[in-house]
């Protein structure tokens, strides 16, 4: 029986192993070193906020891993030897595999700046960063102020993590606005107002420069290159993550920033595949990048990989780009490509609305010629996936996705619609007279 | 403001530790006078229950139904034994002890408690209303701007199953012991809402009164909870009025004013089988004895069940009737709500859960055809097979008001809310919810819409799922959720980070969607697993 091992317990590497299991018979080993069991790393924040328990975080009960005969293996890959298809695992026994998965995830980013592996001093990744965290920062007795380090998703988490138990919080934002590299100015700047309001000291256009001790070898400072120097007891080092990849270096398959792959998710050793936040495309799939540190992207590719390897050879394909997030108490959704001013194209343009009062906006990009429909970025308000999807595929105009915006609406009942006024707004900017269409059931639920 | 907190914290348990201890306190005597009119009421013809009371009840004065009570139970249960060996069953005294505790224990009153029952009445419920909202009411403040507010909820005793929640445990099961089965302890509470019980149907209040009063009490508070903590969700703010309008007009006032225009007491939103004594012979004769009001109920009644209820859940799903209309969903959805998180996601409950609500919907049916049978037969015995077995229909209907009734619906039910989690009773034993369970699983248009492939399986649906519905198991397989069992709160779409979870009502067709891949993995690879 042909064995399959797995590095990595995350997303990628269990949706591969269901799928196997799925579709085979195969031997299924999966290897972690970080927990026994597979759990939701995006829900990490939620355990610290007491929403949730740990146990909570796992989508399987622990029987499930059994009965469908997926061995789980806790220990930490140092070598692969691909000449004997073996992995030497620290303090334990060789294991030997006919074909090996790498779905080993990230790391977060660390740029060298002095006082970076200070204690007091940590990402926001794993369960380890989550247990160090619950010590760091129990209370805001113990932890007088934290500072963040990077405006990404993960660090503004992180603040509302620390938030949640009253810890002042300064958040380092490299960028003049929050996230403006990704998100249009709009928007970016609605969540500068959120996160004021939510009491985070953000300092934009703000870097690191140091981390400075105490004399028990713990952070109790930074200075910034503002020349600022903040006290703080806690600091997050939130820029970003890359490829974790460090134990393959002399293992002689090909990396980049991450394991290179081809759009079979093949590395360049037979047998040697790598799925998830650790695979880097040889070239990034249509706008998408080479390497997707995406949740769903993962999964994607553990579901396809499963039916290479199960015998019908598959291409990784994700179809059109989509996203969520929620910064604070603001939900995120995007369809398509919506790019920021400082990544969008010339022929790119942007319709942005945003609510009188309430913070709710939505900016839908357009093609400025043909006005074909690009992508849409909503706050405060939910959209159906399906339904952009299939308006994606059918390559229609921005005022035909105006006009059955209605079908696309997914907010809970008895919410406020807004489609009239983005509507009225357009029709103002453009002197159109577009008038929207009545929501229909027949149309949401019919097959493209 | 978190002073203002603490201070309706202890005036909150003020009035509860009043409220308590009025079990225990209290002034009876029981004059001749009295203990005649007693006697006569109550149609007494036993000379030994007759003699041992005029020896040890008759005046004295009691200070608190602790002694009161063991003298009238002794009383009555010994002068039944001896009735009993000497065949003269004419004298057995069928009023149950306890309730004959009480109702002596009701007329006998007397003292601070039963004269001062508007202060009382303050210093119990008023100092306890009052508390709570100021405890509740910071949080409009507290909460910070609008959303999602489930900060610290495991790190608090009171809703992580720590010593705060088995202590509500306890209260809570105590509170349903005396209430069911040990009404003489609530004498007192029934003075202090008197004056309201006569207001509405012109009679002295029964321990049943003091419950719906309380019920509506609670609910209401908590009801401004749920408004505070759900303010940016029109979805939870509109359900909310919903049940606590129909649990205060429909099961609460309207009921008792039909009681005042000499009509029969009937709650009009409680539908068969959770109503399960409808079909009782007692209730079909006090129907059929009423006239046009009654007639009319008895048929509300069955087209209720028979018609109503199914439609609409066929419309709307079972949350129209569970989470918007019912009594007990309605304190669940209220008062429970900071347990919700308890309800187990296990396979195993969900086992348990399946076999238990479909066995008390049986054992529900079975008995009430046996009620109906022995009604039109006019006969309270069933002979199943000659001279070996043969039910008698009252014990039959005994046990289930105790085991079901009783025991389940009450002590269990709402008293293991801090452990359980809020709908204990509504998902594993309420044969009413079964039943719309079924409908709602084979023939509805309400599901849970899975939004494509936007789920991060972080597990916030199903921790809040307080019906115990894996809801992350679907939602990560991009699967609608449909299940029997869903009561439509809305609180998983609520919680949601990611915009994932709708509840709807749309066409029957391809609302169960279990064999598509996610959206987003790319056209070839779907049709090729569909194939499969």
């Amino acid at each position: 029986m042909e064995h399959i091992v797995i590095i990595g317990n995350g997303i990628s590497g269990v949706t591969a192993a269901r799928h196997i299991r799925k579709l085979s018979n195969k031997k299924i080993t999966i290897i972690s070193a970080e927990t026994d069991y597979f759990f939701s790393r995006t829900a990490l924040m939620y355990v610290y906020m007491g929403h949730m328990k740990f146990e909570h975080t796992q989508p399987y009960e622990n029987w499930f891993w059994k009965k469908n005969r997926i061995n789980l293996v806790k220990g930490y890959v140092t070598s692969i030897d691909h000449k004997n298809n073996t992995l030497k695992i620290k303090h334990n026994t060789d294991i030997v595999y006919d074909k090996l998965i790498i779905a080993t995830g990230s790391k977060p980013n660390k740029f060298g700046w002095p006082g970076q592996d200070l204690g007091g001093v940590q990402g926001l990744y794993s369960k380890q960063d989550l247990d160090t965290l619950e010590k760091n920062a129990p209370n805001k007795e113990t932890c007088k102020r934290a500072v963040i380090v990077g405006g990404g998703l993960i660090g503004i988490e992180m603040a509302e993590m620390l938030r949640s138990r009253d810890i002042p919080v300064t958040f380092l934002v490299r960028e003049n606005s929050f996230w403006n590299g990704v998100l249009p100015n709009g928007e970016s700047q609605m969540i500068n107002e959120h996160i004021l309001e939510h009491h985070i000291d953000l300092r934009l256009e703000t870097n690191l420069v140091e981390i400075l001790s105490d004399e028990n070898g713990n952070a109790r400072a930074i200075t910034t290159d503002k020349g600022d120097t903040i006290e703080c007891t806690v600091v997050g080092l939130t820029a970003g993550v890359s490829p974790n990849i460090n134990f393959l270096k002399d293992s002689g398959i090909e990396l980049g920033r991450g394991v290179k792959v081809n759009r079979m998710l093949e590395t360049t050793i037979p047998n040697i595949y790598a799925i998830g936040d650790c695979a880097e495309q040889h070239e990034g799939i249509g706008n998408r990048r080479p390497i997707e540190a995406v949740w769903y992207t993962g999964r994607m590719m553990g579901e396809t990989l499963a039916q290479t390897i199960c015998g019908n050879p598959t291409e990784y394909k994700p179809g059109h780009w989509f996203n969520s997030a929620k910064f604070l108490d603001l939900e995120y959704q995007t369809y398509g490509w919506v790019f920021s001013e400082r990544g969008k194209k010339e022929e790119e343009q942007h319709f942005h609305w945003r609510h009188g009062k309430e913070k709710i906006c939505v900016t839908i990009a357009y093609h400025k010629n043909t006005k074909a429909f690009l992508g849409i970025n909503t706050f405060g308000i939910r959209m159906r996936h399906t339904i952009f999807d299939r308006w994606l595929t059918e390559s229609r105009s921005i005022e035909y996705v105006l006009e059955y915006l209605k079908d696309a609406n997914f907010d809970p009942e008895f919410y406020a619609k807004y489609e009239k006024e983005i509507l009225q707004k357009y029709n103002q900017e453009n002197g159109t007279n577009i008038t929207p269409k009545k929501k229909s059931w027949k149309r949401i639920f019919s097959k493209a | 403001m978190k002073a203002i907190k603490n201070i309706g914290l202890v005036v909150f348990l003020i009035g509860l530790g009043i409220f308590t201890a009025l079990t225990v306190i209290g002034k009876f005597t029981v004059n001749q006078q009295l203990f005649d009119e007693i006697l006569v009421e109550k149609k007494i013809k036993s000379e030994i229950f007759i003699e041992n009371l005029q020896k040890n009840l008759v005046d004295k004065d009691f200070n608190s139904m602790l002694s009161l009570s063991p003298i009238v139970v002794n009383a009555l249960e010994s002068a039944n034994a001896k009735h009993k060996k000497n065949k003269e069953y004419k004298k057995i005294i069928y009023t149950n002890p306890h309730d004959m505790a009480a109702y002596i224990g009701k007329k006998s009153g007397s003292g601070y408690i039963a004269n001062n029952k508007g202060t009382m009445w303050f210093l119990t419920f008023g100092l306890g209303i009052i508390g709570a909202l100021m405890f509740i009411l910071p949080n409009v403040i507290l909460l910070g701007k609008k959303g999602i507010k489930n900060d610290g909820i495991y790190h608090e005793s009171a809703t992580n199953r720590k010593w705060i929640a088995w202590m509500v445990l306890v209260f809570l099961v105590g509170f349903y012991l005396i209430l069911y089965f040990r009404s003489e302890y609530a004498v007192n509470w029934t003075f202090i809402v008197d004056p309201i019980s006569e207001f509405l149907s012109g009679n002295p209040a029964g321990h049943w009164f003091v419950y719906g009063f309380m019920y509506c009490a609670v609910m209401t508070v908590m009801a401004v909870r749920m408004y505070i903590k759900y303010r940016h969700n029109m979805y939870q703010i509109v359900r909310t009025t919903s049940v606590l309008f129909f649990q205060i007009v429909f099961a609460f006032l309207i009921p008792e004013i039909m009681v005042r225009l000499q009509m029969p007491y009937y709650d009009f939103k409680n539908a068969f089988p959770l109503d399960y004594d409808f079909f009782f012979q007692w209730n079909l004769k006090s129907l059929i004895n009423s006239g046009g009001i009654g007639m009319f109920i008895l048929i509300w009644g069955i087209v209720l069940t028979l018609v109503i209820v199914p439609v609409m859940v066929y419309f709307f799903g079972k949350r129209w009737y569970c989470s918007w209309v019912c009594g007990c969903g309605g304190l669940a959805e209220t008062l429970g709500d900071p347990y919700r998180q308890h309800s187990s996601k296990s396979l195993f409950s969900w086992k348990v859960e399946r076999w238990l609500i479909h066995g008390v919907l049986l054992f529900a049916v079975i008995m009430t055809g046996l009620t109906l049978y022995s009604f039109f037969a006019e006969t309270g015995t069933i002979v199943i097979i000659k001279d070996i077995l043969s039910l008698k229909v009252q014990s039959i209907q005994n046990l289930y008001s105790l085991l079901i009734g009783a025991v389940f619906a009450g002590v269990i039910g709402t008293g293991f809310y801090p452990i359980f989690g809020n709908r204990v009773w509504c998902r594993f034993g309420c044969p009413l919810a079964a039943y719309l369970g079924f409908v709602q699983r084979f023939k509805s248009r309400f599901r849970i819409t899975t939004n494509g492939g936007q789920c991060i399986s972080c597990g916030n649906c199903s921790t809040y799922c307080e019906q115990g519905i894996d809801v992350r198991a679907y939602a990560q397989k991009g699967e609608n959720i449909v299940r029997s069992s869903c009561v439509g709160c809305g609180v998983c779409s609520a919680v949601c980070p990611r915009g994932v979870l709708k509840l709807e009502n749309g066409p029957e067709e391809g609302r169960i969607n279990p064999t598509e891949v996610l959206l987003g993995n790319d056209v070839d690879l779907m049709e090729l697993v569909n194939k499969k």
